[in-house]
């Protein structure tokens, strides 16, 4: 079992999500982040006082997937989520040493 | 055991209060024209007909005069609230629209026992006296001294609007850092000691500076540039001198946290500045349509020279530039509205526009201080060039206030010759002013040396609404 963590841009979110049901993932969880990596942030003005904002809206999806998905998941989000720009992303994969459904306790691949 | 004295001293005086004014105010007979004994003589239907024109005129500015009261006090509540509250951080948002709302209140129940009495009952040039204490003969007889068709009560109540919104101006200078009960007595002397007095000099009768009632230096003060705008403004600038900057002023970014409350507020502001200026001619006449009209073209010249100039010097008009522009247009036109002529309100409005966005963005960061939300700026600043251009633009075409013995019309302001009132407008100005700097002073001494005005640093840092409120503004995860 691996943990795909997937870092994209918010207006991609429908995309990436839509062509990952498509191809059979049934889990996920997205959530709305702020951060940077080489892109650059903008300056905002109130009252004449500038602020650099450099911490940047995102979205993350987090899925732990069974180890046959994590190639076909990688190159969904990878074909749905670029545009060729900086800003668009990283992909993250973790191992995942256990997984468990809470409704009725099952463990492994199953829980998934 | 200090707060459980401070609510007992409190718990007493207001009981005193009510009690007193209970047992003193006694209803007073409504004031229906009597005609005279029923008669079918020419005469006696005459005066019968007059008696119901002139019940039907004060219908009409009565229930004008409350609407305006009721658009006044939305200024404060919501309008200003929103106004500030959206400037601040998140987590003091609640403390700061609670600055406005406690006013709201307080300054409500100050105004009903002394504070109506001493602006607008006869005292000296400077104070009024005790003659309207506990509202002593306020009722729905008019005072013709101040507005012949509507009830004296009527007038006391919009008047009591100015005086709530006039102190809630103050808490930009020193929000996200000012303790709540250090905030209350700071304003109920305040209101005391500089609103009245300022107050009674331009509005009161035998005021020092009142130019309809021949004041010894006539300042055109339609509906409170001085009174209002320049003593608030210039108080918020000593308050936030003496009580210091914000902990992490200027490194740490504080932008605000929703421009969209502040928009809401400012578009109250300008809605309800119609009560505040229109309301001002104290009738439903030509004059108080003229100073509606002086207020819309006023705010909307001020946030149009507001963007222009900062669009050329930042290369976008903000949102927060266009709303605060219309606010300072609005400060400015203030003194001027029921004497200038439309076309003269906005050149008010574009040169109060340009200069308080000035006084924001430069002179600010130039000397430094932190008037969190240019209280100063806006309304210090906007207050006195619209109290000076009064002066300048002020016409008898508009508004024939000041009148030689026969009754003719004299010239009013540099428009018609008289270049003179500017120096009058110069007198209030100044007077404001050192009213403003040297009362506040007192005031936060004696504040500062009683209770103490700021929180400590860890409540600063946690946010006020948590530290002195217990609340937090919004707590979407629910």
């Amino acid at each position: 079992m691996k943990k795909v963590e997937a870092i994209i841009q918010p207006s991609k979110l429908d995309q990436v999500k839509n062509a990952l049901h498509e191809i059979g993932v049934e889990g996920m969880t997205v959530s709305d982040v702020r951060g940077h990596g080489r892109q650059k942030g903008h300056t905002e003005v109130y009252r004449g006082r500038e602020y650099n904002v450099d911490l940047l809206p995102k979205v993350k999806i987090e899925m732990v997937l069974p180890d046959r998905l994590v190639d076909p998941v990688v190159s969904t989000i990878l074909s749905a989520a670029k545009t060729g720009k900086i800003g668009d992303g990283k992909i993250f994969i973790y191992p995942v040493e256990e997984s468990i459904r809470i409704r009725n306790e099952e463990r492994g691949e199953s829980a998934l | 055991m200090k707060h459980f004295v401070f609510a007992l001293i409190l718990g007493l005086a207001f009981g005193l209060c009510a009690g007193k004014g209970v047992a003193q105010t006694a209803p007073q007979p409504a004031s229906e024209v009597q005609a005279a004994a029923p008669s079918q003589t020419p005469a006696g239907q005459s005066q019968k007909l007059e008696g119901e024109i002139a019940s039907a005129q004060s219908a009409g500015d009565n229930s004008w005069m409350l609407v305006c009261s009721a658009l006044v006090l939305m200024m404060t509540g919501p309008g200003l609230a929103l106004f500030y509250g959206g400037l601040v951080r998140k987590k003091n948002v609640l403390a700061t629209m609670m600055q406005s709302f406690s006013l709201m209140a307080l300054i409500t129940v100050l105004w009903a026992v002394v504070g109506f009495s001493l602006c607008f009952s006869s005292g000296t040039s400077f104070i009024g006296g005790v003659q309207h204490l506990f509202l002593h003969g306020v009722g729905s007889t008019p005072d013709p001294t101040y507005a012949g068709t509507i009830p004296l009560e009527t007038y006391m109540v919009f008047q009591l609007m100015f005086a709530i919104i006039t102190p809630a101006l103050i808490c930009g200078a020193f929000a996200e850092r000012m303790k709540f009960s250090a905030m209350v007595l700071f304003m109920v002397l305040w209101s005391l000691i500089i609103y009245d007095p300022m107050a009674h000099m331009v509005w009161g009768k035998g005021g020092f500076l009142n130019a309809s009632l021949g004041g010894a230096f006539p300042t055109l003060d339609f509906a409170g540039g001085t009174v209002v705008h320049i003593t608030s403004g210039v108080s918020a600038l000593v308050c936030a001198l003496y009580l210091g900057k914000r902990v992490g002023y200027p490194h740490e970014p504080m932008p605000p946290h929703s421009v969209v409350l502040s928009f809401i507020g400012a578009c109250l502001l300008w809605v309800g500045w119609f009560g505040f200026n229109a309301g001002s001619a104290l009738a439903a006449n030509g004059l108080a349509t003229s100073a509606f009209v002086a207020t819309h073209f006023g705010a909307s010249a001020a946030a149009i020279g507001w963007a222009i100039a900062e669009w050329i010097r930042n290369g976008k008009p903000s949102v927060l530039g266009a709303i605060s522009g219309a606010v300072a247009g609005l400060v400015a036109i203030t003194p001027a509205s029921g004497f200038v002529s439309p076309m003269s309100a906005l050149i008010i409005g574009f040169i109060a526009g340009v200069f308080c966005y000035l006084m924001v963005s430069k002179v600010k960061s130039r000397f430094g201080y932190d008037d969190s939300l240019d209280a100063f700026g806006v309304h210090g600043a906007g207050g006195t060039i619209g109290a000076l251009l009064t002066g300048v633009f002020a016409t008898a075409a508009i508004n024939p206030i000041f009148k030689d013995s026969h009754g003719n019309a004299l010239p009013v302001g540099w428009v018609d010759g008289h270049a003179g009132q500017v120096l009058n407008q110069l007198v209030g100005v100044l007077i404001a002013w050192g009213l403003a700097i040297v009362g506040t002073l007192i005031i936060l001494k004696i504040v500062d040396s009683l209770i103490g005005l700021r929180v400590p640093e860890e409540h600063e840092i946690q946010g006020l609404d948590l530290a002195l409120h217990g609340e937090e503004g919004y707590t979407f995860e629910a």
